[in-house]
């Protein structure tokens, strides 16, 4: 923004009518209600997944408050702070995760912690915000459509972060960071005849990565997946359980705090990343339905939002922010009904876990942030 | 200003760019949710009815089913270790309101000791829902009668039917088959907990232990229906488990208990080998152990007892002992020697009944001199030096092979090496040598040990297995096979796996042979006492091992020592001479001499000869 921009942007504060606290805030009501809607849901279900502990459930709400003061701050930020302070982000989050393999804390055998003595956390949750900031700032650097060496550059910026993480090993996490800086270079507009080629190229190198780049229990899942009554005692015990949750919820589904499966102990995950077999079995297909629908109206006004972005720095990353989410929500869902391999997903703004929910609150605020910049020039 | 109209320009561009990606994602976005929408349909509208029944009708448990261990057979097919029907009690978590209480309610019924309930709580800790967790092991028909009566009020306490090792003939064979006992934390270190599911025992010492994998089998499971109150309506779905093999031995039992038998209340070992296979058709460490005490957890005086007993029950002497070999090495030697051509069977040697290395005043006495008050005869040859086992005749001839070509002669009958038998425990013994001298202790070698190791003393140890086989050389002529317990495993037959032969010109196996038959069938041979009677041909050695080393000139006195420093005896044979059908090796420990081992050889080798076994 220019320096002129700024001046008319001031000025033109002054000569409104007083703002409404929406504004004065900086928030999207279009895109706030849905989120409120999700979280509050997320309240009974986690209540009924923790089996009516009120301890989970208070927890559940300070992380959920701490998220959405998160997105409050982020919200006020332009989005040309947050472009120019990419860079920066970017290199922080990829030294952290370079340390993570040297002084990272592990559990179930993976390595995916840094501690600072009085938090932990995982830089992966961190990359999840910083690479599409990072592809979008330098895919914008030049005018859209970017060149031919600008986009390898990009895949080499969402390689790096991606293998590290890979590594870890967490492949479910680096895949959808990766999708989320691949998201920015599709809409940044390289060519569908591109796109095409690394598609095909991905499918060939598909039977190399399953015998050589798989872990053994990654190979599993996916083969639970295929096929979980093999390996009932095992892996196919999630799957089978969840199913039976959810489609023993029918239409209407058996009542809040009455499924049998998540009360029985049967379902696996009942409160992070299988919760919403809990929905499903307790609220039927119609709270499934109605869940989808919030989950619509956000991704329709993120759209929006990228739509209308003063900038291309802005809409790219809008945009990304968005696509990401419905990846996030798409995964989960599809997972827990045995139609995607189990990966460690949480489901969007309900599952427990306070990482996840600050990440995704900080992306919503990037998102309001974007929208509330004000109009500089009208097309 | 036309940079800014460029500007202008490319922000439409780049508008109508994104515009299109997002109407694209957009359409995508909405395909997915409708698979998203249409699979949640599917399950929640289209198979309500289905997953409604099973998640209501109700609650399908995932039951383990252990696979039946492997049973041990005798090469007859006769039992040495199988499974009978014992009960546990068992607790089903989810069903119990108070687990403190319910603990003390069963502890006022039958006896719980601090271990079982210890035992219990780490079971706990890994299992699935429903999954019933064991408490006491091994319920008498006492305990059976009082659960009984009460269970109905003990809601989760559910008893269990289960099979239970057993050993027919523990004390007979606790060395050969070893035992199971219930898993310890230490052992879940080192299985596949999952594996072990519903699997309560396992192989601890012995063939129970080599053959884990195997005896073990694999896990089966019964998918079950159960109603609110977890009694099992039906079962859904049963993958059977796939059970443990059979092992089959070459051991035969009778040759066992006759084996057991002579050696009565002498301590020490006793191991028969078919040499045509390497096959042990008697393994006998004495005394032995029950080995049923161990699998329901022995108790910590019974244990006790066994660890401190100077009898040593759980030591298996077969495998684990290790002694000075004495004279049986010295047909090993001779063989060595004349392949060297440090000797012919014609050379003869003078013998005053003691030996002085040159320069040297300490006199190395010959067994004989105390008994004759001289030599065996004023010239031995090699035939006469073995089969009245003449100390002098080796002093001589090890001196001028040194220890090194001692032990060259020594080693390819497989001294000083583990013979990979297939049980636990088993140790290498020891061949001395310079540089193993140098590696140990970081001295030289003294010509005066080169002395003690040509009659199997100083340094020098071999477990009676060790000998056993070296023996079932000499009745093959140089073929050799490693020593194998198990004949069969499930249907396939375990080959014996051969070893290097020993290589020897014919001339010389007989040589070294003949004189070894003298040991027992001439009237001077060590072994004569056996030679009586005999209606088949054996071919021994004799052999005497010092616990207590004598001093220069004193004598030994049996009389007056005590009983567990008394010499070992030793005596190696195989039979019949020409076609052999069975190498043994018996060590008599503090037996005061071979006289206390060549009997039990005799009685062995006469009931499996005389029956015809091993006649294949």
């Amino acid at each position: 923004m220019s320096e002129t921009a700024r001046f008319l942007s001031d000025t033109d504060r002054d000569f409104t009518r007083r703002a409404s606290v929406a504004q004065v805030l900086h928030i999207d009501l279009w895109l706030l209600l849905p989120i409120l809607a999700v979280m509050f849901a997320g309240l009974w279900v986690l209540y009924s997944a923790s089996d009516a502990d009120w301890d989970t459930v208070l927890r559940h709400l300070r992380n959920q408050i701490i998220a959405f003061v998160a997105m409050l701050i982020v919200a006020r930020f332009r989005p040309d702070t947050v472009r120019r302070l990419g860079p920066m982000a970017f290199a922080s989050v990829v030294l952290l995760l370079v340390l993570v393999p040297l002084v990272g804390v592990g559990a179930k055998g993976a390595q995916r912690w840094l501690s600072l003595g009085f938090i932990r956390f995982q830089p992966s949750e961190l990359m999840k915000l910083a690479m599409p900031v990072m592809v979008a700032w330098w895919l914008t650097r030049k005018a859209l459509p970017p060149r031919f060496g600008a986009v390898m550059v990009a895949f080499a910026l969402v390689m790096a972060p991606s293998a590290l993480i890979a590594i870890q090993p967490d492949l479910g996490t680096s895949l959808l960071i990766a999708a989320s800086g691949l998201f920015v270079v599709f809409v940044a507009g390289i060519p569908w005849r591109f796109i095409a080629t690394v598609a095909a190229v991905a499918l060939a190198s598909l039977w190399p990565a399953w015998q050589y780049l798989l872990k053994d229990y990654q190979r599993q899942r996916v083969l639970t997946l295929l096929n979980p009554e093999a390996d009932r005692l095992g892996a196919g015990w999630n799957i089978i359980q969840s199913k039976t949750a959810i489609g023993s919820g029918g239409w209407g589904g058996k009542g809040w705090l009455e499924g049998t499966q998540s009360h029985l102990d049967f379902l696996p995950e009942s409160q992070t990343d299988f919760i919403i077999a809990v929905l499903a079995e307790e609220f039927g297909f119609v709270g499934v339905l109605l869940l989808l629908t919030m989950y619509l109206v956000i991704i329709v006004r993120g759209l929006l939002i990228s739509l209308n972005a003063q900038s291309a720095f802005g809409r790219l990353l809008a945009a990304a922010l968005t696509l990401t989410f419905f990846v996030y929500v798409f995964v989960n869902m599809g997972m827990v009904a045995g139609i995607l391999p189990v990966v460690g997903v949480p489901l969007p703004l309900i599952s427990f876990g306070g990482t996840s929910m600050v990440t995704l609150m900080v992306g919503f605020g990037l998102l309001m942030a974007i929208s509330t910049e004000r109009r500089m020039l009208s097309r | 200003m036309p940079p800014v109209r460029d500007a202008l320009s490319d922000t439409s561009r780049e508008y109508a760019i994104v515009r299109a990606r997002l109407i694209a994602s957009a359409t995508l976005i909405v395909v997915l949710l409708a698979t998203l929408v249409y699979r949640y349909y599917d399950l929640q509208v289209s198979h309500y009815a289905q997953y409604l029944t099973q998640s209501d009708n109700n609650r399908i448990r995932i039951q383990t089913v252990a696979p039946r261990r492997g049973l041990i057979t005798d090469q007859k097919g006769r039992l040495l270790a199988t499974n009978i029907p014992s009960y546990r009690l068992s607790v089903v978590i989810e069903e119990v309101a108070s687990l403190d209480q319910l603990l003390q309610d069963i502890g006022s019924i039958v006896e719980l000791d601090a271990d079982d309930v210890e035992d219990f709580k780490n079971r706990r800790g890994r299992r699935r829902p429903y999954e019933p967790v064991a408490l006491k092991f091994g319920l008498s028909d006492v305990d059976m009668a009082k659960l009984g009566v009460n269970l109905h009020r003990l809601d989760g306490a559910v008893i269990e039917a289960q099979l239970t090792r057993h050993y027919p003939e523990a004390e007979l064979l606790s060395h050969v088959v070893g035992y199971v006992a219930r898993i310890s934390e230490r052992d879940l270190e080192n299985i596949d907990a999952d594996a072990y599911r519903g699997t309560s025992h396992i192989g601890k010492v012995g063939l129970e232990r080599e053959y884990e994998a195997a005896l073990h089998g694999q896990l089966g499971f019964q998918q079950v229906e159960t109603n609110a109150h977890g009694q099992i309506l039906r079962t859904i779905e049963n993958e059977a488990p796939s059970n443990g093999l059979d092992i089959q031995l070459y051991l035969d039992l009778d040759l066992q208990r006759v084996a057991t038998q002579a050696l009565g209340s002498q301590r020490g070992a006793v191991v028969a080998l078919d040499p045509r296979t390497g096959g042990v058709l008697a393994m006998v460490s004495n005394p032995g152990y029950d080995s049923n005490l161990f699998v329901n957890g022995i108790s910590t005086a019974d244990y006790a007892a066994l660890r401190d007993s100077p009898d040593a029950p759980l030591f298996n002497r077969v495998v684990q002992g290790q002694y000075p070999p004495g004279s049986t090495v010295k047909p090993m030697i001779a063989l060595g020697a004349l392949e060297q051509g440090y000797a012919t069977p014609e050379d003869t040697v003078p013998d005053p009944g003691w030996y002085q290395l040159p320069g040297e005043p300490r006199r190395y006495r010959d067994w004989i001199l105390r008994i004759r008050g001289t030599g065996h005869a004023p010239e031995v040859d090699m035939r006469m030096a073995i089969a009245e086992s003449c100390d002098v005749y080796y002093y001589d001839l090890a001196r001028r092979m040194g220890i090194d070509n001692v032990a060259l002669s020594l080693r390819p009958f497989g001294l000083g090496q583990s013979t990979s038998i297939d049980t636990t425990a088993e140790q290498s013994g020891l061949l001395p040598d310079t540089a193993w001298k140098q590696r140990r202790y970081q001295q030289s070698w003294y010509p005066g040990e080169t002395l003690s190791a040509g009659i199997g003393q100083g340094y020098m140890l071999a477990t009676p297995l060790q000998l056993a086989q070296a023996v079932s050389v000499l009745a093959n002529r140089g073929d050799s096979f490693e020593p194998s317990l198990v004949k069969r495993l499930g249907a396939a037959s375990v080959r014996g796996t051969q070893r290097a032969r020993v290589e020897a010109s014919p001339d010389h196996w007989a040589a070294v042979i003949a004189a070894m038959m003298d040991v027992v069938h001439t009237p001077r041979g060590t072994a004569a006492a056996i030679g009586r009677n005999l209606p088949y041909t054996i071919a021994g050695k004799t052999g005497t091992s010092q616990v207590i080393s004598i001093a220069q000139d004193a004598v030994y006195d049996e009389a007056e020592i005590a009983e567990r420093h008394r010499n070992h005896g030793w005596f190696i044979a195989f039979a019949p001479v020409d076609r052999p059908r069975i190498a043994i090796a018996v060590l008599a420990e503090n037996g005061g001499g071979s006289s206390a081992a060549y009997p039990v050889a005799r009685a062995v080798m006469d009931a499996w000869l005389a029956e015809g076994d091993g006649d294949v």
